[in-house]
């Protein structure tokens, strides 16, 4: 375990510093209590304080879309390419970083996905506590993700006049090395951010009327109810909710040919569970037809499959889904009308 | 942004050739495919590959031919959708890219010493055509074989002359239906596939049961095979779904916890019975 301490009066210098090295990418306000991850080439630009992004940092990890294959038909020759950029991502909120986790367990899941698993090694992890809740979506203590967990190089923690660093890898600690902004965690520094977590324990509380454990058999139980039927009603299937999942991850896979009508390429793109062709097969059969089932193959997605095959939630509490949901469907409701349908 | 060339991704297509094409009915058409350099493709019965046309896309086909046929392997494209029209302007000579095999096939090697009953319905001949011809190439090795087959008229028969040769050998029973027909030289049944389960004799505790068939055939014939006592775990069966990766990643295909391109294809009726969306 090492700590290092940033002066909050040398965050601009920090950032400025790492970006005239490197891209560097943060949380920026967008307006209307909108935030998204860009670059930035300042620490001013970056809202220390913010609620879960637009986007989650997903985007950088899997692309909305991102090229595959590169062919020549009239040779017919296809090569399997990877684009990416060296990235520092600074600000992931613990939520987005049990994001990243989900995620890395599917794409490393066998057969692997050799895109995936080499582009996120380049990319340089900088976390970022919330010590307070953002907002009245976020469920983030049920699913045990309000406290760091893990997958980053760096974790920042504000502090009344600085920010407080776990150094978790070597990476980390050369991009600690090469600014010289750091000094030694002192005593009264750890014993301040024992008091972050102290007040942490006392804020956060399940969001929903059920525990982190019972969550899952709340779903073995869950496939027949009533409340998919009320969702059926109410999902317009835009998608926005996987859209903005910092673990949703299924995608599409198209062909693009260049005006020489012989080169081209195959692209992956984001694509969604909640789309009505989504599980349709060539001969009309759809195994989802309904918005209700679709509804309820997102939840089954989060809170029981993964569970059987990677034994954790892949629902990382951010909100997201709620905030951004046209129909206004909840997540905690949905928990909650399960529950009380249970009781 | 920088690229780097890949040589182990998943996503990496091989070439193929089409060395043999035939119109089998107005809607499907057989194709014959060697992999560039002689490769071979090491299936097994019941895998699908990813066949692709450069610029139009991939599309997920079961492989027609026995493993025990080697240099080269066959599919079948009944043409439904973008890549399968493409596919069926192809011919002889012309190139096609193919990934795979992918899925879990028939385990052959539990089959091996036990009986086997192949339901095929409509395109199911396809897959099945590769268990069939398996077992026929090591028919010692395997107990009693009864193949059914059911297709909606005799002009809808697939692969015509290698089942009449199924249907004149000695070592295998086997029968077949259409579901309605005007021909009067047509030598087999008249009715659903359903209906030729109950004629058959098996030892149900030493019988293992491979079902292919369109999405709506499955509940009814397993409720005939069940009738016959053939326990759950020893009935077999195909699924169907939307694929766009073949490695369990996309999610198209997920049928409740399972992905059917990588848990499946074939599943035993035991694994599925309780999965609400599988049949």
């Amino acid at each position: 375990m090492q700590y290092v301490i940033l002066k909050k009066v040398n965050f601009d210098d920090f950032i400025t510093a790492l970006a005239a090295q490197e891209k560097v990418v943060g949380p920026v306000a967008r307006g209307y209590d909108n935030f998204s991850f860009q670059e930035v080439k300042s620490g001013k630009e970056i809202s220390i304080k913010y609620i879960p992004t637009i986007l989650p940092p997903k985007k950088y990890f899997m692309p909305q879309r991102e090229k595959l294959i590169e062919f020549d038909k009239s040779q017919n020759k296809f090569e399997a390419v990877l684009e990416y950029d060296k990235v520092v991502i600074f600000g992931i909120h613990t939520c987005d970083l049990a994001g990243i986790q989900c995620l890395n367990m599917v794409f490393s899941d066998k057969p692997k996905d050799i895109n995936y698993l080499v582009r996120k090694n380049k990319l340089l992890i900088i976390g970022l506590e919330c010590n307070v809740y953002c907002d009245q979506y976020a469920s983030c203590k049920v699913v045990d993700n309000h406290l760091p967990n893990g997958g980053y190089d760096l974790f920042f923690t504000e502090l009344p006049d600085s920010f407080i660093v776990h150094v978790n890898t070597l990476r980390g600690d050369e991009l600690i090395e090469k600014t010289r902004l750091f000094n030694p965690a002192e005593k009264i520094h750890l014993d301040q951010l024992e008091e972050v977590r102290k007040k942490k324990r006392e804020i956060f509380k399940d969001e929903v009327k059920i525990g982190h454990h019972e969550l899952s058999k709340l779903f073995d139980r869950a496939y027949d109810s009533k409340v998919w039927e009320d969702l059926d009603k109410r999902c317009v299937a835009c998608g926005n909710c996987t859209n903005v999942c910092p673990s949703c991850y299924c995608f599409d896979i198209l062909d693009n040919m260049n005006f020489d009508f012989n080169t081209g390429d195959r692209s992956r793109g984001w694509d969604s569970c909640q789309n009505e062709p989504f599980a349709k097969v060539a001969t009309g059969e759809n195994f989802r037809k309904t918005r209700g089932a679709r509804q309820r193959h997102r939840y089954f997605r989060k809170f029981k499959y993964p569970v059987e095959r990677y034994s954790r939630y892949f629902c990382t509490g951010c909100g997201r889904c709620t905030r951004t949901c046209m129909a206004k469907i909840s997540l905690k409701e949905t928990i909650n009308a399960l529950v009380d349908e249970q009781k | 942004m920088k690229t780097l060339k890949l040589t182990d991704s998943e996503y990496l297509v091989k070439q193929g050739k089409i060395i043999r094409a035939k119109q089998m009915t107005k809607l499907e058409k057989f194709f014959e495919i060697a992999l560039a350099g002689g490769e071979s493709l090491d299936h097994e019965p019941g895998q699908f590959v990813m066949v692709s046309i450069p610029g139009v896309g991939e599309a997920p086909l079961s492989i027609s031919s026995s493993p025990t046929k080697r240099g080269s392997f066959e599919i079948v494209a009944r043409s439904v959708g973008k890549v399968t029209s493409a596919l069926h302007k192809l011919d002889t000579g012309d190139t096609i890219g193919v990934r795979g095999p992918f899925g879990k096939g028939f385990p052959v090697q539990i089959l091996e010493g036990n009986d086997l009953l192949v339901v095929a319905a409509g395109l199911g001949l396809v897959p099945l055509r590769s268990l069939i011809n398996f077992v026929i190439d090591n028919r010692r090795d395997f107990g009693k074989v009864n193949i059914l087959l059911g297709c909606k008229t005799p002009e809808d028969m697939l692969f015509g002359d290698e089942v009449e040769s199924w249907r004149k050998r000695i070592d295998v029973n086997f029968d077949y239906t259409v579901d309605r027909c005007s021909d009067s030289d047509w030598k087999g049944n008249i009715g659903l596939i359903t209906s030729l389960i109950p004629g058959v004799t098996i030892d149900p505790e030493r019988t293992f049961a491979a079902v292919i068939g369109p999405p709506v055939m499955y509940k009814y014939v397993i409720i005939e095979l069940l009738k016959k006592n053939i326990p759950e775990r020893q009935i077999l069966v195909s699924l169907e779904r939307h694929m766009k990766c073949g490695i369990g990643k996309c999610g198209h295909c997920q049928i409740q916890n399972y992905y059917c391109c990588k848990d499946g294809p074939v599943f035993t009726y035991e694994q599925i019975k309780s999965k609400k969306e599988a049949l």
